[in-house]
């Protein structure tokens, strides 16, 4: 078979209110934005704040088959429950990125995948908005993936965000930045 | 080309709606549909038309039969134990004949169920699901995309037979968000409305119903539906295929299904297995004729479904027992991976 086309799987899990579905919305639209194919399925359960909550995306350069993820590329955790519930599905050879203000152990995994572990709420808190700690850890999975960059996913963020939080895209779009900058300072 | 934007299946839907010029929407919240209400209720006062959030789903069904009756475009949409609720309705509309369109956004059940995506209406949807001798058309889209362009058709349609045609998608197509194209598609030329009750105005009196008391009426009343429903079945099919010709194994799925289908019938060919696929876009009319074809060359039917096996009952109906037809299926939520149907067709392309 010839070199195998992108077809990138990726979860993005947490807790309701930390923005784990936006986060998701992001790339999905950042992905259209820039040519791509791809499908969001966030999880449609009786999600609260505090719940958990969860998305799927899948970027391709082809039409998507299901949007459904079971193994996934990518794995986002940003706290501990959805950590335990989705780590074990990573894919060999798959990235795990996780959130360390709230996670404090990495998990055993198979050797070929890369964990990174990011103090995102830390960095967010530091730039002022705690709860754009989503944006940090999506900002660090573009940079590392080099499929799509958070420059293209802070142009995408105005579609994405609703209008009436648009004071916070100043704040949102550094957290990006920082995730990214975190990534280039992570050598392995 | 247009610009892609980034939608839910639900929302895609009801854009599609207003691009088609619907004049009422009526409808009762459920799950995994609420997009569909939550973006009416916004732009249908946006665009000066009708929505109302009815007291239940007989209400909203009844509304439509209302409003169809004045020969305006009217929709309503819910979930599978909702869709239960409007079957009287649908049958009533049947019987008058008046142009609607029905969303179902499938749940899992019977009963209350769950809210995870299924196939499981199918029955109901392509039976009539209502009393009494008719039929509903009935699109099964499988992307965001094919909700904005078979909703504009499903008007159409409606108008064209002054009938229901109805809409099936599951939970996940509802949900999930994918970037479409929203474009008006080319409408046909439709009969003009002279039946509809717009007001007396020195017209002929004109009687929508659906009772036919008098000896012989309702029987004449009954052919006529039924050469209506022919006509249908001849016009109006739609499906599509690929690699059936040199195939061992067709596989037959619709919807959510048919995308999961089609990327494994891919890796399945790129492992030396002869395996096509066929794809019903109109689950009624059904595409028999063409199943009936693949069956003459093909040496195994298999059908896929999320359901415990629905559709898989017109499958045979088609292939009349030229070859096997076999069966797998998710039910109560359950999604057929890729890696599930690969399995499936590598197992009977053995036998």
């Amino acid at each position: 078979m010839a070199k195998k086309n992108l077809y990138e799987e990726i979860i993005i899990a947490g807790f309701g209110g930390q923005g784990i579905m936006l986060a998701g919305k992001l790339l999905a639209q950042t992905a259209m934005d820039n040519g791509k194919e791809v499908t969001y399925m966030p999880s449609y359960g009786a999600e609260v704040r505090g719940g958990t909550a969860n998305c799927m995306v899948v970027i391709s350069d082809e039409s998507i088959a299901s949007p459904l993820v079971t193994e996934p590329d990518t794995l986002i955790a940003m706290n501990k429950a959805s950590l335990n519930k989705f780590a074990n599905r990573v894919k060999p050879g798959g990235l795990l990125i996780m959130n360390s203000s709230l996670i404090n152990t990495e998990p055993k995994l198979d050797d070929t995948i890369e964990i990174i572990s990011i103090p995102a709420d830390q960095i967010a808190l530091e730039l002022g908005s705690g709860r754009s700690a989503n944006m940090v850890a999506l900002g660090l999975y573009l940079q590392k993936r080099e499929l799509l960059t958070a420059e293209a996913a802070a142009k995408s963020l105005p579609d994405i965000l609703a209008k009436r939080h648009h004071k916070t895209l100043p704040v949102n779009i550094e957290a990006l930045k920082q995730g990214a900058e975190f990534a280039k300072g992570c050598t392995v | 080309m247009s610009p892609r934007t980034l939608m839910t299946g639900n929302e895609a839907l009801a854009e599609a709606a207003i691009i088609a010029g619907v004049d009422a929407y009526f409808g009762y919240p459920i799950t995994p549909q609420n997009e569909i209400p939550a973006y009416m209720s916004k732009r249908m006062p946006e665009e000066g038309r009708i929505f109302v959030q009815s007291e239940s789903e007989l209400a909203a069904i009844n509304m439509v039969f209302g409003a169809a009756a004045t020969g305006k475009r009217a929709m309503t949409s819910s979930s599978s134990p909702g869709v239960s609720l409007m079957q009287e309705g649908l049958s009533y509309l049947a019987g008058a004949e008046l142009p609607n369109v029905v969303v179902n956004i499938m749940r899992g059940g019977p009963g209350l169920g769950n809210i995870a995506p299924t196939q499981s209406d199918y029955f109901q949807a392509t039976r009539g699901g209502g009393h009494g001798d008719y039929y509903t058309i009935v699109l099964a889209p499988s992307t965001a995309q094919e909700m904005v362009d078979y909703t504009q058709l499903a008007f159409d349609l409606a108008d064209e037979y002054r009938m229901t045609a109805m809409i099936i998608a599951d939970g996940v197509l509802g949900q999930m968000m994918e970037p479409v194209v929203l474009e008006k598609r080319p409408k046909r030329k439709l009969p003009a409305k002279d039946w509809a009750l717009t007001g007396m105005k020195n017209q002929k009196q004109k009687v929508i119903k659906s009772l036919y008391l008098p000896e012989g009426t309702l029987e004449e009343h009954n052919c006529k539906l039924q050469k209506k429903y022919k006509k249908i079945k001849d016009k109006e099919v739609l499906y599509e295929q690929d690699m059936v010709d040199d195939a061992d194994v067709v596989v037959v799925s619709y919807g959510i299904v048919a995308r999961s289908v089609r990327s494994a019938v891919r890796k399945a060919r790129e492992e030396g297995i002869n395996a096509g696929w066929l794809r019903p876009i109109t689950l009624w009319p059904f595409p028999s004729k063409q199943i009936s074809k693949a069956a003459e060359k093909t040496k195994t039917i298999l059908t896929i479904e999320m359901s415990c096996g629905q559709m898989v009952e017109d499958v045979k109906l088609a292939v009349n027992g030229k070859v096997p037809v076999e069966f797998f299926g998710r039910c109560g939520g359950g999604v057929p991976s890729v890696d599930e149907i690969l399995e499936k067709i590598k197992h009977y392309a053995k036998k």
